[in-house]
């Protein structure tokens, strides 16, 4: 079901871990639907990511996106890393099953919100950059049967 | 320890080699068409009324009560359309519970869309149909109550006999899905006023893709596969000679083994659900302490998510199966477990073990052990219990 990549990043998730007091923290997913992501970001004065640790609740595209979203915008400026988009990160992975397309959006809308929450406490502006939604869930349509 | 550990025996069990011994003829001795009328298609035939026969005797029914099919999802799906359309002049009225198959359920949604009505009961913390509820729901347009015999995820086996008699006391007709009961634990048609049943012979060693529909004697059903005349003309198209030969194999098999099975089944079972529960923080147990089938054992890891715990047992070899949504291919975790009262984020967490008599008290061991090392480990990383262990220490 999965590519060996995202079996890699599964089964030996980079960068898992917690930062006190970081540049900035994000949290996105819904415990409801079975995902929830939060990521840590230590930026230094040059708006560089000198670290990032994230921690997952989730499937394996879950916890394998997040692993690989901090290795893609970790050493990168808070500029670059909005270029970390969900689909870069799918095809570092080389590519997740249908429906797990949505575990990818959760990957890139955590970084956004960590990146906002850095914004917000030092009064910058991130070009690009728009406030997270709390709640990125999305229901199907229930398809006639 | 490299080899396969399958714990998933309510998704299929192993089909026993003396099936497939059984099957064999009937590929490239005796492959006969049963419907021809030359003396070489007669093993064919005599096989099938045989095979009709046995399962007949192991329900207390009659060998003309037994339709073949092509499994539990058809048997469903035939019992309770056929029912809608003969007696829905009668009413358009039928009562199912909350935690059945998506057979059922799914089945009931088709006919909600067509003008019936469905009264889905709930059910109590540990998955038992609410009898009081039942009775309630009872109307006089309602002409059918599905109810399964025992529950596919978290094993509780429901009153069937009490469901019957409510049936059986307002002139409605009862079916029940048996596909994880029948082979497993005694059924008696008569004594359980069962007019209807689905079994499916993959679920008791037998071959996939042959099932069974009983139909009480009596009870207007129209064909479900229009064809031939097979089955009774109920049921078209040629039979699945080599599929019943199996079936009638595995029904013999199970039902001689039956009691001596459910005990070593028990035995590992509750030695599987005893480790868990004292070795494991933050679990519970989903379903009936003891009211369940001998084989299954369903829990509910807080903090984290089925489909990663599956994968990690997948690695050591270890075969299960969750009920988040992220295995169902829906947002939304299982139904049965949401039914019981499980909070979403609970219901993601769940893991169902399901023992067959052939593994071993080592397995359970090995099992045990990785399931503590996962759950440890997917813990760590995720939020949830981050947020649960900073809250605990304030």
């Amino acid at each position: 079901m999965y590519t060996e990549k995202v079996m890699d990043h599964f089964q030996n998730p980079r960068n898992v871990g917690e930062i006190e007091n970081a540049s900035g923290t994000g949290t996105v997913g819904n415990a409801k639907c079975g995902d929830i992501m939060r990521i840590y970001l230590d930026i230094d004065d040059n708006q560089v990511i000198r670290d990032v640790k994230f921690k997952t609740f989730g499937c394996g595209a879950a916890v394998a996106t997040s692993s690989m979203a901090t290795e893609m915008v970790k050493g990168k400026t808070v500029q670059e890393a909005m270029e970390v988009t969900n689909k870069a990160v799918m095809e570092a992975l080389d590519g997740l099953p249908p429906v797990k397309v949505h575990c990818s959006l959760l990957a890139e809308e955590a970084i956004h919100a960590a990146l906002w929450d850095y914004a917000e406490k030092n009064g910058i502006t991130i070009e690009g950059l728009e406030k997270p939604k709390s709640d990125i869930s999305e229901h199907d349509e229930d398809e006639e049967y | 320890m490299n080899q396969t550990i399958y714990l998933d025996n309510a998704a299929t069990t192993r089909t026993n080699p003396q099936v497939v011994e059984a099957m064999l003829p009937y590929f490239t001795e005796n492959y006969g068409n049963p419907s021809s009328v030359y003396e070489f298609s007669a093993p064919s035939k005599e096989i099938i009324a045989s095979a009709r026969e046995t399962i007949a005797e192991s329900l207390g029914a009659r060998p003309a009560e037994i339709y073949f099919t092509a499994g539990g999802t058809e048997s469903d799906n035939w019992a309770i359309k056929a029912v809608a359309e003969a007696y829905g002049d009668k009413g358009k009225h039928i009562i199912t519970s909350k935690i059945e198959h998506h057979a059922v359920l799914h089945t009931c949604e088709y006919l909600e869309k067509r003008g019936f009505e469905i009264t889905y009961v709930d059910v109590d913390e540990n998955g038992i149909i609410k009898l009081d509820e039942l009775r309630k729901a009872v109307r006089p347009d309602t002409i059918l109550i599905s109810v399964m015999f025992a529950n596919n995820e978290i094993g509780t086996i429901e009153p069937v006999k009490e469901i019957g008699r409510i049936a059986r006391e307002h002139g409605i007709l009862f079916h029940t899905d048996a596909v994880q009961a029948y082979g497993h634990i005694p059924i008696h048609v008569d004594e359980y006023n069962i007019d209807m049943l689905s079994s499916s012979a993959h679920k008791l060693n037998g071959p996939k893709g042959i099932g069974f529909l009983y139909i009480r004697t009596g009870i207007k059903m129209r064909s479900f596969v229009h064809g031939g005349a097979q089955e009774r003309k109920r049921r078209g198209g040629t039979e699945n000679v080599p599929g019943i030969a199996g079936y009638k194999k595995a029904v013999e098999m199970a039902m001689a083994s039956m009691e001596e099975r459910e005990k070593k089944e028990r035995e590992l079972r509750d030695y599987l659900i005893d480790r868990v529960m004292a070795e494991v923080p933050y679990v519970r147990l989903n379903g009936h302490r003891t009211t369940r089938l001998a084989n299954n054992a369903n829990f509910a890891f807080q903090f984290i998510e089925g489909e990663s715990l599956l994968i990690m047992l997948d690695s050591s070899g270890i075969c299960g199966s969750s009920g988040s949504a992220c295995t169902s291919g829906s947002l939304d975790p299982s139904h049965v477990l949401l039914a019981i009262g499980l909070p979403h984020e609970i219901a993601h967490g769940s893991l169902r073990l399901t023992v067959s008599s052939e593994n071993t008290m080592e397995e359970i061991d090995f099992v045990v052990e990785r399931i503590k090392e996962i759950v440890k480990r997917l813990r760590d990383m995720s939020p949830l219990y981050e947020d649960f262990v900073k809250s605990a220490k304030r």
